[in-house]
């Protein structure tokens, strides 16, 4: 075997693109993530053409807002084109400057005030299905976020008044007269009232008025709770069953560099292997010269090893720009290994199938790609019937336990390391042996 | 031997002596291929044994069998390292002489021309220096003063004392350089004897076609 990877470590050191892309390539893309996660995304361009005239005010509990500062607040999610009429915005739609834009209606101030339904923003899209999706995503969460304060401001205006009706006293937001009395003082001021009156049709009508007075008033007091729920009716407390939690940047780190690991390490073994069938070497190999199996295993491990290092480096590259812990490096050389081993396997087996260099690199990508991104798909995302298909290829090819491992080691996503190198040592023997029954029927 | 129902060789036994040069010719489907594979050990015989044992053959296959990336001489190097040739370096320089190569053996072997690559094909085989050397359409992808020089360089091995045994098509070069000729058709063994036996009135392919035809017609 020392023979063979010695004979692959020359001919990779010859292949200058290859030696060239191994080294650029974990520097490209680690510049690329630090970069992306670093720096955070960038605002869509959006036209706003403010149609209200200006110094337009809303009232709201109270208070008067400038419709221009509402618009402003609404839109921090997006770098504002200014745009004077609507055809201006079209045109720079049309010329590629704006991806969309927000139209304020002249008559949003009327609209908010009337009991119409509510008041419609008019927004025009351009560009291609994920543009859209960003830039409709960025306007809704404004626009979430700008009605949750509408109904903050309306919630506060309600609970004002209903604190006027209780409590009495002056110039509340329902411009009560002065020293009016409230409600939590009624029924008390009937009751002592009521004590003097002889029995009769006059004190009976008092009493009732008495009654009333006191359920208004229980009445007021709950509505008073019940408007703090209006604006947020349901809020989200997470719970953490297991481990702790995964920032989503540190997760798209291993999600990058398991990708990496895994297309440097199948297309490498499943190049190597199938350049020996390609070269008319492996006939010559295997009658009594080298065990098939320490052709798989030498394929693997080489393989395997510039993954490693690609990877690591990545790693490396990335931890300048996302803290990562380096207190974890053991884990991540465990993680990084047994993948690249259980990879490596994988390239074998589809090297062993191939003829040729061209066929098994295509096929190295036909099915690692589908099989990686459908290990992506969340458990539940998709029906019943088909998340099982999707669990079992998940399963049976090695992305998603070497996800799940790097996840582990590099963020401690888990406290189960173990669990998940036991189950890439498994399907590395697995596809060893899938190898060497494709290297027999080859022969 | 045996490939499911077909019967590819029916008791075909075959014996080549030191310093013979046997050819080993037919039709398409005659189960010359099949007999090299079992000689080089590509395939194992349903029935039978070979002797000497598998590593001792010497076998060039049709396709060159070497790495383009590596030179000739590295190619050399590792099939000996491979083989377990006692004293590999010295087993390289003495294949890159006989073979000729010795002023291109620092060439990457796909920058070497068809004969060129042919002869570090067969130098490859010779490593071991093996007794017996089995060589598949050796000229296929020869010209004309290619094949004449790889030929002087087989008789030459001959000459001293290795048996070889090829398979080809080129009836000429089998007239011309074999010493006995074995033909084969549908996995029967048809003849085995001097060139001059087979060839009727000096001409080699005529005796073959007659051969042919008669077999034909028993059958």
């Amino acid at each position: 075997m020392r023979w063979l990877l010695r004979k692959d470590l020359l001919i990779l050191r010859r292949s200058r693109l290859l030696l060239a892309l191994l080294v650029l390539y974990p520097v490209a893309i680690a510049l690329l993530i630090g970069f992306a996660i670093s720096r955070g995304p960038s605002k869509p361009h959006v036209a706003v053409v403010d149609e209200t005239p200006p110094g337009q005010t809303v009232h709201l509990g109270g208070r008067e807002v400038q419709v221009s500062s509402y618009a402003k607040g609404l839109l921090a999610g997006v770098t504002e084109i200014p745009a004077a009429t609507r055809q201006q915005a079209q045109a720079a739609i049309e010329s590629g400057r704006a991806l969309a834009a927000v139209v304020i209606p002249a008559d949003i101030v009327a609209r908010i005030g009337s009991v119409n339904g509510p008041t419609g923003l008019e927004v025009l899209y351009n560009g291609n299905a994920i543009e859209q999706s960003i830039v409709r995503a960025q306007i809704e969460a404004a626009i979430a976020k700008a009605n949750v304060e509408f109904s903050r401001q309306i919630q506060g205006a309600a609970a004002g008044a209903s604190r006027e009706l209780l409590e009495g006293g002056e110039h509340g937001p329902l411009g009560a007269p002065a020293n009016m009395i409230g409600l939590n003082r009624i029924p008390s001021v009937l009751r002592e009232n009521i004590k003097g009156l002889p029995a009769g049709r006059g004190r009976r009508e008092l009493e009732r008025v008495e009654a009333f007075a006191t359920f208004a008033k229980q009445s007021i007091s709950e509505t008073g709770k019940v408007l703090s729920t209006i604006g947020q009716p349901l809020k989200i407390r997470t719970v953490l069953l297991h481990g702790r939690r995964t920032p989503l940047d540190t997760f798209a780190v291993a999600v990058a560099v398991a990708i990496s690991l895994m297309f440097v390490c199948v297309l490498q073994a499943a190049g190597g292997l199938a350049l020996e069938r390609e070269e008319n070497a492996l006939e010559r190999l295997l009658r009594g010269l080298v065990r098939a199996r320490d052709v798989i295993a030498e394929k693997t491990i080489l393989a395997a090893g510039c993954a490693f290092a690609v990877a690591f480096a990545m790693l490396a590259g990335i931890s300048a720009f996302v803290p990562l812990e380096w207190s974890r490096v053991g884990q991540w050389i465990l993680a990084l290994a047994f993948g690249a081993l259980a990879f490596g396997a994988v390239g074998t087996a589809i090297g062993a199938l191939a003829r040729e260099v061209r066929a098994a690199t295509l096929l190295a990508f036909i099915l690692t790609l589908p099989l990686a991104l459908l290990a992506l798909v969340p458990e539940g995302a998709v029906s019943g019937a088909l998340n099982a298909v999707i669990a079992v290829l998940s399963f049976l090819f090695p992305f998603k336990a070497a996800l799940e491992a790097l996840d582990t080691a590099v963020n401690g996503a888990s406290p189960a390391l173990w669990v998940s190198l036991l189950h890439l040592a498994v399907l590395a023997a697995a596809f060893s042996v899938l190898a060497a029954l494709g290297l027999r029927r080859a022969r | 031997m045996r490939f499911g129902a077909i019967t590819a060789l029916d008791d075909v036994s075959l014996k080549v002596d030191p310093g013979e040069i046997v050819a080993v010719v037919g039709p398409n489907g005659a189960g010359k291929t099949t007999l090299l594979s079992i000689i080089s050990g590509l395939i194992k015989p349903s029935a039978g044994r070979l002797v000497p044992p598998v590593p001792e053959v010497g076998w060039a296959p049709q396709q060159q069998s070497l790495y383009k990336a590596l030179t000739a001489r590295e190619n050399l190097e590792l099939f000996a390292h491979l083989e377990s040739v006692p004293d590999a370096d010295a087993a390289v320089e003495r294949m890159l002489e006989q073979t000729g190569l010795a002023s291109r053996a620092d060439e990457r072997a796909g920058n070497l021309s068809g004969g060129n690559r042919q002869r570090v094909n067969v130098a490859l085989a010779l490593l071991g220096e093996p007794p017996l050397l089995a060589l598949d359409e050796p000229t296929a992808a020869l010209d004309p003063a290619q094949r004449e020089r790889l030929w002087r360089f087989v008789a030459e091995l001959a000459h001293g004392g290795t048996a070889v045994l090829f398979v080809s098509h080129n009836i000429g070069e089998v007239q011309r350089w074999a010493t006995r000729v074995v033909v084969l058709d549908r996995g029967h063994k048809l003849f085995d004897g001097p060139v001059e036996e087979l060839a009727a009135g000096g001409e080699l392919e005529q005796g073959l076609l007659a051969l042919l035809a008669g077999w034909e017609e028993a059958a």
